[in-house]
């Protein structure tokens, strides 16, 4: 029963990847979207800026995916979190959900305010090309 | 003596015999509260404060972690039904507690435990599983 129930509480913590989309995909959709081509110089700046206008203990996405998005990063309570660069972690940007969750709260948290169609295509092709 | 008894199960939660505390069983809970912390034991916060908690995603602890409305409220109603009232659990219903690491027994169990190198290799004390490898299955004997 035991090792049942660490399957079940392993599988639950692996968010559920639906793999309905990727990166490139992404980049596609939120540029036409935006009406502008995706711009990884201005995907980095963004990423490594501390902009100010979100919540004091989250100044910048390096905060907690650190200025390397090759590598882990660390959440503000200590627990890991996977690369985001999907040539070092390959399951992301491959669920839609999962993507516009996380874009929702953590611009939300860093910028106070959601990113623009333009600001994520900028985002994923700069990680895509690390 | 029944109060009494009470009273001590209230005041230091299921640490007395086993260091057992019943971890969370909900898929949808447990995937969601684990993204950024291990998914804590319901039982360590009265149900107020699971309601407050769950009732302010948007600024939690600081950070965003909004969720759409329907995920928040089964997880309230799954984490709520998992613990007392805080009248049962001397805590105050109007100001319930929301940080674990700030209640008395909470406290009282890691002062002095916890060296500053031990503290630093984890990150913070919301990292459980840093020093209690089975925290997650709900053991928190020391490692
Ligand atoms: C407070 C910590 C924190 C900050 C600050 C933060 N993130 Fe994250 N981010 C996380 C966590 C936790 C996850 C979800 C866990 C996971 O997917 O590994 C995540 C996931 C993501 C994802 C999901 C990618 C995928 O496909 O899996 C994206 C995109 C992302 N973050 C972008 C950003 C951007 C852009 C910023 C800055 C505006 C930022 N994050 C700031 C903690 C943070």
């Amino acid at each position: 029963m035991k090792p049942l129930i660490l399957c079940l509480a392993a599988l639950a913590a692996t968010p559920a990847l639906a793999g309905d989309t990727t990166p490139e995909a992404l980049i596609a959709t939120y540029s036409a979207e935006a009406g502008q081509p995706a711009d990884p110089a201005r995907g980095e700046a963004l990423f490594l800026a501390e902009t100010g206008g979100g919540k004091p203990d989250t100044p910048s996405c390096t905060t907690c995916h650190t200025a390397d998005p090759t590598r882990a990063g660390q959440a503000r309570t200590g627990k890991a979190i996977e690369p985001l660069a999907p040539r070092a972690n390959p399951a992301r940007f491959t669920d839609t959900a999962h993507v516009e969750k996380w874009f929702g709260r953590n611009c939300n948290s860093v910028l106070g305010r959601d990113c623009t169609a333009a600001e994520k295509s900028d985002i994923i092709t700069w990680l895509t090309g690390l | 003596m029944r109060k009494f008894l009470i009273l001590i199960a209230f005041a230091t939660p299921a640490l007395a015999d086993s260091d057992y505390i019943a971890p969370v069983t909900d898929p949808l809970t447990q995937a969601e509260c684990s993204a950024c912390h291990m998914a804590y034991p319901p039982s360590l916060l009265p149900a107020e404060s699971w309601h407050k908690i769950m009732t302010s995603l948007s600024d939690h602890f600081g950070e965003d972690a909004s969720l759409p409305e329907a995920d928040a409220a089964a997880i309230e109603a799954y984490l709520t039904g998992q613990t007392r009232p805080a009248a049962q659990m001397r805590a105050d219903p109007e100001t319930p507690p929301l940080r674990i690491t700030e209640l008395p027994w909470f406290k009282r169990e890691h002062e002095g435990e916890v060296s500053r190198r031990a503290l630093e290799k984890a990150g913070s004390m919301a990292n459980c599983t840093a020093c209690h490898r089975g925290a997650e299955r709900g053991y928190f004997e020391d490692d």
